[in-house]
C-alpha cells in the first residue's frame, strides 16, 4: 500500500478499530490512554529518583535527565491529544447511537438487536488476506497529490499519435469532441456562460483525475488496455490541447506536481445547508400565496422533444424542431443553448436544456455586406472552428488565436498567442494570410504548415473554404 | 391523517348528500354483455402452472416499461432510462421496470466469479467471495435511489412531457444486505487512526470502473452492501450480484458490481466526483460533494401520460414524495399553480429515505387546474419552487433539480408539463 506509507500512528495502537464499533470499548480505549500516561509518569518519577541518586557522580546524567524529561513530556502530550480525540470520537459515537435509537419507531418492524458486528465489534474471521499482487492489480486509483502514479512517462508528440489512433474517433483530433461525445479541450472562461463548456482545461480541478480516468476507463469499449506510458502521453497531449503545457512537455511522476489545472480553485464543498436550507424551512403558505393568479409561462409541448410511446418519434420530433430553428442537425452540431447529457464512453449525465431557446445568430445586412447566403454558409461551417477560435466583438485567444482581422495578418503574428514552431517560422519569413494561403491551410492544415498544433483535419469542401474565408473577412482584414 | 378535506368520513358525507343524483346518473341504457353473455374466460381453461416459470406482467400492461430518451446521450451503452412511475402505485418499484444507468453497459458477473476487496488504511486487507458475504448478519431496508440528474433536463424550462421522463430516474426497493461497517470492522480500522477525516473509496467491476469517495462517517452509518432487492437477486442492470446502497444520497454513489472498498486519507477526486456530479452555479464556480438528495415530490396521476379519462366527479390525485434527509412528514397539493394548497393523505407513514405515496381524494368539475405537489420532510425542509432554485443556483446546473413540478390539466382531462408564474 504505497499510497499510505505512514499509516502507523500512535492512535492506532490504542484500538481505533474498536472505537467506532462500540461506545463502551471507545471509552475504555480512552482509559487505556490514561493508563499509558500514568505508566509514563511512573517511569519518569523512577528515572528522576535514579538520576537524583546518581547526580553527584556526573553532570552528564543531569543533561540526560533533561532530555528524557522533555521526550517523556512530549510523549505524554501526544497521548493526551490522542486520548482527547478518542474521547471526542466516542462522544460522537454515543450521540450517533442515541440518535439511531431515537429514530427507531417503537413497535416498527425494525431489527430489535443490532447485528453482532456492529454491537460487539468482534470480527467474524470471514474472507481471506488479500495478496500484494491482488492489491496491485486492482488498487490503481491515483490521488490528487499523485500518490498511486506508476513509473513511466509520455510526451506531447507521442501523445498526439496515440490520441489520434485511440481517442480521436470520439473526442476529435484535437480533443474537441465529436457528436455528443465529450469535449476535452477549450471552453475557457465559459463556466459562467449560458452554455458552459466543461473540459479538462476549463473545468477539471485535478490532473490526477485525467490520468486515473484514462488509465482505468478508456478507451470506451477497450478499457484498461493502455500502457502506463501511453496514459502519460495521452494525458500530456490533453494538457497541451488545453494550453496547460508546451509541446516539448513530458509527463511523469517527476513532472506531475508541476502541473496545476486552471479550475483547481473553482469548487466549493456543498454549502446547501448554509445557503439554501434556512430559506426553505419556513412554515409553508397555504392560502393566497401569490399576489396574482398563476399563469403558464412555459410549455413542454412548445419544445416537442418527448419520445412517443414506441420511442420512434424522438428523432423526427427533434428534426422538426431543429428545422424550425434554422436547420441545425442534431447530434452533428452542438446546438446553442443545449447541454448534452451523454457521451458514450464517459458516462455523462448532462441533460439537454431547452432547445427552444436555440436561435441561430442572424447576419446583419447592410449595403457593403458580402453575399448573405455565403456569409450564412460561412458562419455554419465556422461552427467546427468555434470551440478554439473566436471572432467578433470581445474575441480573444482560446485554444487557437482569435481570428479578427486574420486576412492580411502575418502568419503566426498575433502578439500574446503561443504559436507552434511551424507558425513562428512562417512569421519569421514574413508570410501573410491571404485568400490563397488560408485556402491551402484550411484544406489540409498539417500539410500546409507541418508541425502546427492545430490538428483539425481540414475542410473537405471548397465551398466551405470559400464561405469560411468570406465569413472571416467580415471580421476585418 | 386528520385533515378536514380528505378524511374518509368527509368523503362518505359528500357521497351521501349527492346519492339521489348519483343513482340517476348511474342508470345504464342497456345490459352489459360482459355480464349478460358468458365470456370465453368463463368457459375455457386458462394457462397451466409453469406456463411462465418466472412470470412477467400480463400483456395488457406491456406499455408499463422503462423508456429511453435517445437524444440525451451519444450511446445507449453509457446512458439512462426512466421508470414508468406514471403507471405504478404504492411505493415499491418492481426491479424489471426500475430505471437503469450504465457507464459502460450492464455486465454479466456470476456469483462464483465475484470478489470484493477491502484495502487501503485497514489492519488486514481482505478478499471476500459472494458466499462470505452471505455469512455476515443481514438487514432489510427500503430506500429510494435517485439519479442526481433526475429532472435535470428541466433546469432551463419545461421540456419533457411525461412524469416518466421528468422524474423517472428513481426507484425504491427493499434491500437485503450487510452494513458496510461490518466489512470495515472485519478488515480493522486501527490503521486508519482518527476516522473523522478518512474516506472510503468504492469502485465497480465493470469497464467504466465507476468509483466514488464516501466520507467515513456515512460509511459507518447506514451504507449497505446489498445483494437482494425486493426479495430476489439484484438484476444484472442493477449490479448483480452485489451493489452498494447509499441511503438518501445520489444514485451515482450506489456503485454496481461493487468490487473494491479502499480506506483513504483523502477523497480520490475521481472523474465522477469532479468533472461530473458537480453543480455549476451562475457565477461559474461549482459545488462539489453534493451527495444528499433534497426533499422532492411529484404528482404521478393525473399527469401527461396519465390523463383523466373518466370525466368529472371523484378523482384520485396521487404521487410520490421522498427526501434524502429522512422521513416525509407531509405533502401538500395545489390545483391553482401554488396560490392555495391542501394537505394530502399519506398512503402510510413513509420510511426514512424511501418513497412515500400520497393521495388527494377530490372532485374534479372539468375546470382547468395547475397541479402541483410540495413535500416537507422531518427536518422541516420544504420543497422549493423551480424559480427559487434558479434564483440561488442559476440555470447552468444539471443535477439536484428538486423544484416543484406543475401539470396543466385541461378541460378534456389531458395534462401537460408547464411552468407557471
Amino acid at each position: 500500500m504505497s499510497k499510505f506509507p505512514n499509516s502507523s500512528l500512535a492512535i492506532s495502537a490504542a484500538g481505533g478499530t474498536a472505537l467506532l464499533l462500540g461506545v463502551a470499548y471507545g471509552v475504555s480505549t480512552n482509559g487505556y490512554g490514561e493508563d499509558r500516561i500514568a505508566t509514563l509518569q511512573t517511569s519518569l518519577d523512577e528515572a528522576r529518583a535514579a538520576f537524583t541518586a546518581q547526580s553527584a557522580e556526573t553532570g552528564d546524567l543531569e543533561a540526560a535527565l533533561g532530555d528524557l524529561k522533555a521526550a517523556t513530556v512530549a510523549q505524554m502530550a501526544e497521548l493526551r491529544a490522542a486520548a482527547a480525540q478518542q474521547a471526542e470520537s466516542a462522544e460522537r459515537q454515543i450521540a450517533a447511537l442515541q440518535a439511531q435509537l431515537q429514530s427507531v419507531p417503537s413497535g416498527a418492524a425494525q431489527p430489535t438487536a443490532e447485528p453482532m458486528t456492529a454491537e460487539s465489534g468482534q470480527p467474524l474471521n470471514l474472507g481471506r488476506a488479500a495478496l500484494p499482487e491482488e492489491i496491485a492489480a486492482w488498487d490503481v486509483d491515483v490521488l490528487p497529490d499523485g500518490r498511486g502514479l506508476p513509473g513511466g512517462s509520455g510526451d506531447v508528440l507521442t501523445g498526439e499519435e496515440v490520441f489520434t489512433e485511440k481517442c480521436a474517433s470520439c473526442h476529435g483530433d484535437f480533443a474537441e469532441g465529436r457528436d455528443n461525445w465529450p469535449v476535452l479541450a477549450g471552453g475557457f472562461d465559459t463556466l459562467a456562460d449560458e452554455d458552459p463548456v466543461k473540459t479538462v482545461g476549463s473545468y477539471w480541478p485535478y490532473l490526477s483525475t485525467v490520468w486515473d480516468y484514462v488509465h482505468r476507463s478508456m478507451p470506451f469499449g477497450n478499457a484498461g488496455t493502455l500502457s502506463d506510458d501511453e496514459v502519460y502521453a495521452i494525458t500530456a497531449y490533453i494538457l497541451f490541447s488545453n494550453d496547460v503545457v508546451d509541446e516539448d512537455f513530458t509527463l511523469s511522476q517527476a513532472t506531475f506536481s508541476n502541473v496545476t489545472l486552471g479550475n483547481v480553485d473553482g469548487f466549493v464543498v456543498d454549502d446547501r445547508d448554509e445557503v439554501e436550507y434556512a430559506q426553505w424551512h419556513a412554515e409553508p403558505c397555504m392560502a393566497n400565496c401569490k399576489a396574482t393568479a398563476a399563469t403558464i409561462t412555459r410549455k413542454s409541448t412548445d419544445v416537442g422533444v418527448t419520445p412517443a410511446d414506441d420511442g420512434s418519434m424522438a428523432e423526427s420530433f427533434m428534426e422538426q424542431q431543429l428545422a424550425a430553428l434554422g436547420g441545425v442537425e442534431w447530434g452533428k452540431e452542438r446546438v446553442a443553448g443545449s447541454v448534452h447529457m451523454g457521451e458514450g464512453g464517459v458516462a455523462e449525465d448532462e441533460p439537454v436544456a431547452q432547445v427552444a431557446n436555440a436561435e441561430a445568430p442572424v447576419a446583419i445586412k447592410d449595403a457593403d455586406a458580402p453575399d448573405p447566403a455565403l456569409m450564412a454558409a460561412g458562419e455554419k461551417a465556422f461552427r467546427r472552428c468555434k470551440s478554439c477560435h473566436s471572432v467578433g466583438e470581445g474575441a480573444r485567444n482560446k485554444t487557437g488565436p482569435h481570428l479578427n482581422g486574420v486576412l492580411g495578418r502575418t502568419i503566426g503574428g498575433l502578439d500574446g498567442f503561443r504559436y507552434s514552431n511551424a507558425f513562428q517560422s512562417a512569421a519569421d519569413a514574413g508570410q501573410v494570410w491571404d485568400n490563397e494561403s488560408l485556402a491551402a491551410f484550411l484544406a489540409n492544415p498539417k500539410a500546409y504548415l507541418q508541425g502546427t498544433k492545430m490538428s483539425f483535419a481540414g475542410l473537405k469542401s471548397e465551398a466551405d473554404i470559400e464561405a469560411v474565408t468570406e465569413y472571416l473577412r467580415s471580421f476585418g482584414g | 391523517m386528520s385533515n378536514k378535506t380528505t378524511t374518509r368520513r368527509g368523503i362518505l358525507r359528500g357521497a351521501l348528500a349527492g346519492s339521489a343524483a348519483a343513482i340517476a346518473g348511474r342508470a345504464a341504457a342497456n345490459p352489459d354483455p360482459l355480464i349478460t353473455e358468458t365470456q370465453d374466460w368463463a368457459i375455457y381453461t386458462g394457462d397451466p402452472v409453469d406456463a411462465t416459470p418466472y412470470g412477467l406482467p400480463i400483456r395488457f400492461e406491456a406499455d408499463v416499461i422503462r423508456r429511453n430518451v435517445p437524444w440525451l446521450t451519444a450511446d445507449p451503452i453509457s446512458s439512462i432510462n426512466f421508470t414508468p412511475i406514471h403507471a405504478l402505485d404504492g411505493t415499491i418499484t418492481p426491479q424489471g421496470c426500475a430505471f437503469e444507468r450504465h457507464h459502460s453497459g450492464a455486465i454479466e458477473l456470476a456469483k462464483e466469479n465475484y470478489r470484493l476487496m477491502i484495502n487501503g488504511l485497514v489492519d488486514q486487507p481482505l478478499v471476500f467471495t459472494y458466499e462470505d458475504l452471505e455469512r455476515f448478519p443481514r438487514e432489510n431496508h427500503v430506500y429510494f435511489c435517485e439519479c442526481a440528474a433526475n429532472t435535470g433536463m428541466e433546469w432551463a424550462g419545461a421540456q419533457l412531457n411525461g412524469v416518466q421522463f421528468t422524474h423517472g430516474m428513481i426507484h425504491n426497493m427493499e434491500y437485503t444486505g450487510i452494513p458496510l461497517r461490518a466489512l470495515l470492522n472485519e478488515a480493522g480500522l486501527g490503521a486508519a487512526g482518527d476516522l473523522a477525516d478518512k474516506w472510503v473509496y468504492v469502485e465497480g467491476a465493470d469497464a467504466s470502473s465507476n468509483g466514488r469517495s464516501i466520507p467515513m462517517e456515512k460509511a459507518l452509518d447506514d451504507v449497505l452492501v446489498a445483494f437482494k432487492a425486493n426479495g430476489e437477486a439484484l438484476r444484472k442492470e442493477h449490479g448483480y450480484p452485489v451493489r452498494l446502497v447509499v441511503p438518501g444520497w445520489e444514485g451515482n454513489l450506489w456503485v454496481k458490481w461493487l468490487r473494491r472498498i479502499e480506506v483513504t486519507d483523502m477523497a480520490v477526486e475521481s472523474r465522477e466526483e469532479t468533472s461530473k456530479y458537480t453543480d455549476v452555479l451562475a457565477d461559474g464556480t461549482a459545488r462539489k460533494w453534493t451527495w444528499v438528495m433534497d426533499a422532492k415530490s411529484v404528482i404521478t396521476s393525473p399527469s401527461p401520460q396519465q390523463p383523466i379519462t373518466h370525466g368529472t366527479g371523484p378523482l384520485v390525485i396521487t404521487g410520490l414524495a421522498w427526501s434524502g434527509h429522512g422521513q416525509i412528514t407531509r405533502v401538500d397539493v395545489s390545483k391553482d399553480g401554488g396560490m392555495s394548497w391542501e394537505t394530502a393523505r399519506l398512503g402510510r407513514q413513509g420510511d426514512s429515505k424511501a418513497l412515500t405515496r400520497f393521495y388527494l381524494d377530490t372532485e374534479w368539475n372539468g375546470e382547468p387546474w395547475l397541479l402541483q405537489a410540495r413535500a416537507i420532510d422531518e427536518t422541516g425542509y420544504v420543497q422549493p419552487t423551480k424559480d427559487q432554485l434558479r434564483d440561488v443556483r442559476g440555470e447552468n446546473s444539471v443535477y439536484h433539480n428538486n423544484g416543484i413540478q406543475t401539470w396543466a390539466l385541461a378541460a378534456d382531462g389531458r395534462a401537460e408539463n408547464v411552468e407557471v408564474s
